[in-house]
C-alpha cells in the first residue's frame, strides 16, 4: 500500500487542486490551511446566523437586552436563540463529529471507505430510533413517558452504542480487536438491525413511515439547548480525546505490525478510538438522525490538500466537517422556505458530484 | 435535574446571546430591510381538513399559510406551503407572522411545537377521529379557533342532516359488499387498509364491509389473504391521470385479478384527499362512493 504520499507526489497533487503554495513546507501548510479553516468556520457561523426565512434586522441587536416588548422583537428573538443558534451550534458539533470520526476510522481500518457507519453506530441508532417512532406510542409507552420528546434520540444514542459494543465483543479475542473480523461482524449485525428495522416498518402506520423516512434522512431542525447540553459533552470529550490517537494513527499507517515496532500500544489505541467515535457518533445521530457523505467527503478532501498527517487531518476535518454542515443547514431552512429539505438531501447531493469530481481529477489511488 | 438543566440552559443562553449580539452587528451593515409587522389576524392551517373547513366556512381571507396536505379546494394551493404536516419548520413557520396555528392531531415534529408555543402563538389542536361525528367535532373545534363558533354551527348542522340520511339508506340497505381498499402496489405487492384507518371509516359510512378486519392500519397482504378477502369492489385512490393505467396494473396481478372484484373489473377510484380526508366533503365522499358501488352493479343495489 502507498505509505502515506512523498513529498513531490503531493506538490503535483496540489497543483492539480490549484494550489498554489508549493514552496511552502507541509507542516507550515497545513497550519496555514487550519486558520483558515477556523477563519470559514467563524464567518459561516454568522453568515448562517444572518439567513433564514425570516428578515431579521440585525441592527435591532445592537443592544440585546433594551426592553422593546413588542412581539416581532420577542419573534426575532426566540428565532435567533431558540431557532438558528442552537443549530449552528448543533450543526457544528455533528458535522465535526462526523468529520473527525470518518478520518479517524480511515486511518484505523486502513480502508479510505470506512465512515462511522462501519462501527454499527449508524444501523443501531436507526434501530433505536424506530423502535421509538413506531412502537412508542404502544408497545414502547411507559419508556416515552418518561423519555417524552427525547425517547428517540435517547433509543438511537443507546442502540448505536450497544451495537458498537456488540462488534467490539465479537472482533475480540484473547484481548486483540481484528479489524477484519470487526469489519465482516459489522456487515453481519447491519444486517440484522435491517431486518429489525423492516419488521418495524411492516407494522408501522403511513405518518410513522414519513417520520421514519425524515429521521433517516436527517435534519437539525429539532436542536434545542437541551439537546446541546446533552451532546456537547459526549462529542466534545471524545474529539479531544481523539486528538491524542494522531501519533499512533500517523504510525498505523504503515501496518499494525510496525506501529507495535515503533512503540505504539495498537490495541489500547483501537479501543479508545473505537469508544470515542461510537460516544460522538452516537450521539450526533442521536440529535440530527442520519446525515451521510460528511464523514468520508471532508477527510478525503483533506488528505488531498494538507496530506494524510493525523496532527493536522484530525483538526482540519473537524473544521470543515463544522463549517459544511452548517452550510448544508442554512441551505436546508431557506432553499424551500417556508418548509425545509431534509439536509441528508443537501449533503449528498452537493457532497457526492464533489466527491466524484476529485476522484477524476485525481490521478493515482487515493492519498492514503 | 430537568429545572437544572433548564437553568444551565438558560445561563448558556445568556452569555452566548451577549457574544452573538456582539459579532452580528458586523453583518448588520449589510442588512436593511425590517421584518413585516405582525398582523392580527393571520391563521396558519395544517391537515388537509382543517383547511378545508376554513375555507368552508369562508374564512380563508384569515389564512395566510398551509401544509402540503392541504392540496383542496386548488386555491388553497396558492398559499404559501410550510411542508409536510410531521415535519413542520418553526422558522419557516413563523416568518408566516401567524396570529394563530391550526393544526390537525399529530402534527409536528414536538420539538418545532415547543419553539411556536414558547414563540407565544396559540396553537389550536383539532382531534382526528374517522367518523362521522370526528368531522362535527373537527368543524365545531375549527369554528372555535376562528372565532366563527356560530357559523361552525350551521356548518356541522348541515352535515349532520347528510350523515343522518346515509345512515338511513345504511340502515335500509340489504347487501353490504366487501369492498378491499388498496394503499398501493408497487412493485406487485399489495398495500390494504385493515381497520382503524380512515379508509375504513369512509367504508363504514358509505355503508360497505372492510373485506379485511385482521390487522390494524394499512399492510402489505399476501396472496392468500387476498383470495381469502374476497372483495366485490377493489378502491383505490385516483393518482390523477391513470385512470386506465392503474385499472391494468391492478388486472394484471393473479391474485387481484382472481378475486370477483377483478374478474368483474370492479375497481373504484376516488380522489385521495375527498375519500380520506374527513373534512367538509367526506358526507359527499360517501354518497360518492355508495353511487358508483352502485352504477358497477347496474341496478342491482337499491337506487338513490
Amino acid at each position: 500500500m502507498t505509505i502515506g504520499v512523498s513529498d513531490s507526489t503531493s506538490h503535483q497533487s496540489d497543483n492539480q487542486m490549484g494550489l498554489s503554495l508549493p514552496l511552502w513546507s507541509r507542516d507550515v501548510r497545513a497550519r496555514f490551511a487550519i486558520l483558515l479553516l477556523t477563519a470559514a468556520l467563524a464567518v459561516t457561523c454568522l453568515w448562517s446566523l444572518a439567513t433564514g426565512p425570516i428578515e431579521i434586522p440585525l441592527t435591532a441587536l445592537w443592544a440585546p437586552n433594551s426592553q422593546s416588548a413588542s412581539a416581532e422583537a420577542m419573534r426575532n428573538e426566540i428565532v435567533l436563540y431558540d431557532i438558528r443558534l442552537p443549530r449552528v451550534v448543533l450543526g457544528a458539533l455533528v458535522g465535526g463529529a462526523l468529520a473527525i470520526s470518518g478520518a479517524v476510522l480511515q486511518g484505523l481500518f486502513r480502508n479510505p471507505l470506512a465512515d462511522p457507519g462501519i462501527v454499527g453506530v449508524s444501523a443501531g441508532a436507526g434501530l433505536g430510533a424506530a423502535s421509538f417512532i413506531v412502537l412508542g406510542t404502544t408497545t414502547l409507552a411507559p419508556i416515552t413517558a418518561i423519555l417524552g420528546i427525547y425517547a428517540v434520540p435517547v433509543a438511537a444514542f443507546v442502540g448505536g452504542l450497544a451495537t458498537t459494543y456488540l462488534l467490539y465483543r465479537i472482533g475480540t479475542r484473547g484481548g486483540i480487536t481484528s479489524i477484519a473480523t470487526l469489519l465482516l461482524a459489522g456487515i453481519a449485525l447491519g444486517a440484522l438491525t435491517g431486518a429489525a428495522t423492516g419488521l418495524l416498518v411492516n407494522v408501522a402506520d403511513d405518518q410513522q413511515l414519513r417520520d421514519l423516512n425524515f429521521w433517516g434522512l436527517g435534519s437539525l431542525a429539532g436542536a434545542s439547548w437541551e439537546k446541546i447540553l446533552a451532546a456537547a459533552p459526549l462529542i466534545g470529550g471524545s474529539m479531544i480525546a481523539v486528538l491524542f490517537l494522531t501519533r499512533g494513527l500517523n504510525a498505523l499507517m504503515m501496518g499494525e505490525a510496525a506501529a507495535f515496532h515503533v512503540g505504539i500500544k495498537v490495541q489500547r489505541l483501537k479501543n479508545i478510538a473505537i469508544i470515542c467515535v461510537a460516544a460522538a457518533t452516537g450521539a450526533s445521530v442521536a440529535v440530527s438522525g442520519g446525515i451521510g457523505f460528511v464523514g468520508i467527503v471532508v477527510p478525503h478532501l483533506l488528505r488531498l490538500t494538507i496530506g494524510a498527517d493525523y496532527r493536522y487531518l484530525l483538526p482540519a476535518s473537524g473544521l470543515l466537517g463544522a463549517s459544511l454542515l452548517i452550510l448544508a443547514d442554512t441551505v436546508s431552512r431557506t432553499i424551500v422556505a417556508p418548509a425545509e429539505l431534509p439536509i441528508g438531501i443537501i449533503t449528498a447531493v452537493t457532497g457526492a458530484p464533489f466527491f466524484l469530481w476529485i476522484l477524476l481529477r485525481k490521478k493515482g489511488p487515493m492519498g492514503f | 435535574m430537568t429545572t437544572h438543566c433548564f437553568q444551565l440552559c438558560t445561563v448558556i443562553r445568556q452569555s452566548i446571546r451577549l457574544f452573538v449580539a456582539g459579532s452580528l452587528s458586523a453583518v448588520a451593515l449589510f442588512h436593511t430591510a425590517s421584518a413585516e409587522p405582525l398582523a392580527a389576524d393571520r391563521i396558519v392551517s395544517i391537515g388537509g381538513a382543517v383547511t378545508e373547513i376554513i375555507y368552508a366556512l369562508g374564512e380563508e381571507h384569515r389564512l395566510v399559510g398551509r401544509d402540503t396536505t392541504s392540496s383542496y379546494p386548488p386555491a388553497a394551493e396558492s398559499l404559501p406551503d410550510v411542508g409536510y404536516m410531521r415535519a413542520l419548520s418553526p422558522e419557516g413557520v413563523l416568518s408566516l407572522s401567524p396570529s394563530r396555528i391550526i393544526m390537525v392531531e399529530g402534527s409536528g415534529p414536538p420539538e418545532a411545537l415547543q419553539v411556536l408555543r414558547e414563540a407565544d402563538i396559540p396553537i389550536s389542536d383539532v382531534p382526528e377521529t374517522y367518523s362521522a361525528e370526528g368531522v362535527l367535532e373537527k368543524i365545531r373545534v375549527v369554528g372555535a379557533a376562528l372565532g366563527a363558533s356560530e357559523k361552525a354551527e350551521v356548518l356541522a348542522d348541515k352535515l349532520r342532516a347528510d350523515f343522518e340520511l346515509l345512515a338511513t339508506t345504511r340502515n335500509a340497505a340489504s347487501a353490504s359488499p366487501r369492498v378491499l381498499f388498496v394503499l398501493s402496489v408497487r412493485g406487485g405487492r399489495v398495500l390494504a387498509s385493515g381497520t382503524g384507518t380512515a379508509a375504513n371509516g369512509i367504508l363504514a359510512l358509505a355503508g360497505m364491509t372492510n373485506a379485511i378486519t385482521e390487522f390494524e392500519g394499512y399492510k402489505q397482504l399476501s396472496d392468500e389473504a387476498i383470495l381469502t378477502a374476497a372483495p366485490d369492489i377493489i378502491l383505490m385512490m385516483d393518482r390523477g391521470g391513470d385512470h386506465g393505467g392503474a385499472t391494468a396494473e391492478i388486472l394484471a396481478l393473479p391474485t387481484l385479478a382472481a378475486t370477483p372484484a377483478g374478474r368483474s373489473g370492479h375497481l373504484v377510484q376516488m380522489n385521495g384527499l375527498l375519500l380520506l380526508g374527513f373534512g367538509p366533503r367526506t358526507a359527499e365522499a360517501a354518497w360518492e362512493l355508495k353511487n358508483r358501488v352502485e352504477k358497477l352493479f347496474g341496478g342491482k343495489g337499491e337506487t338513490l
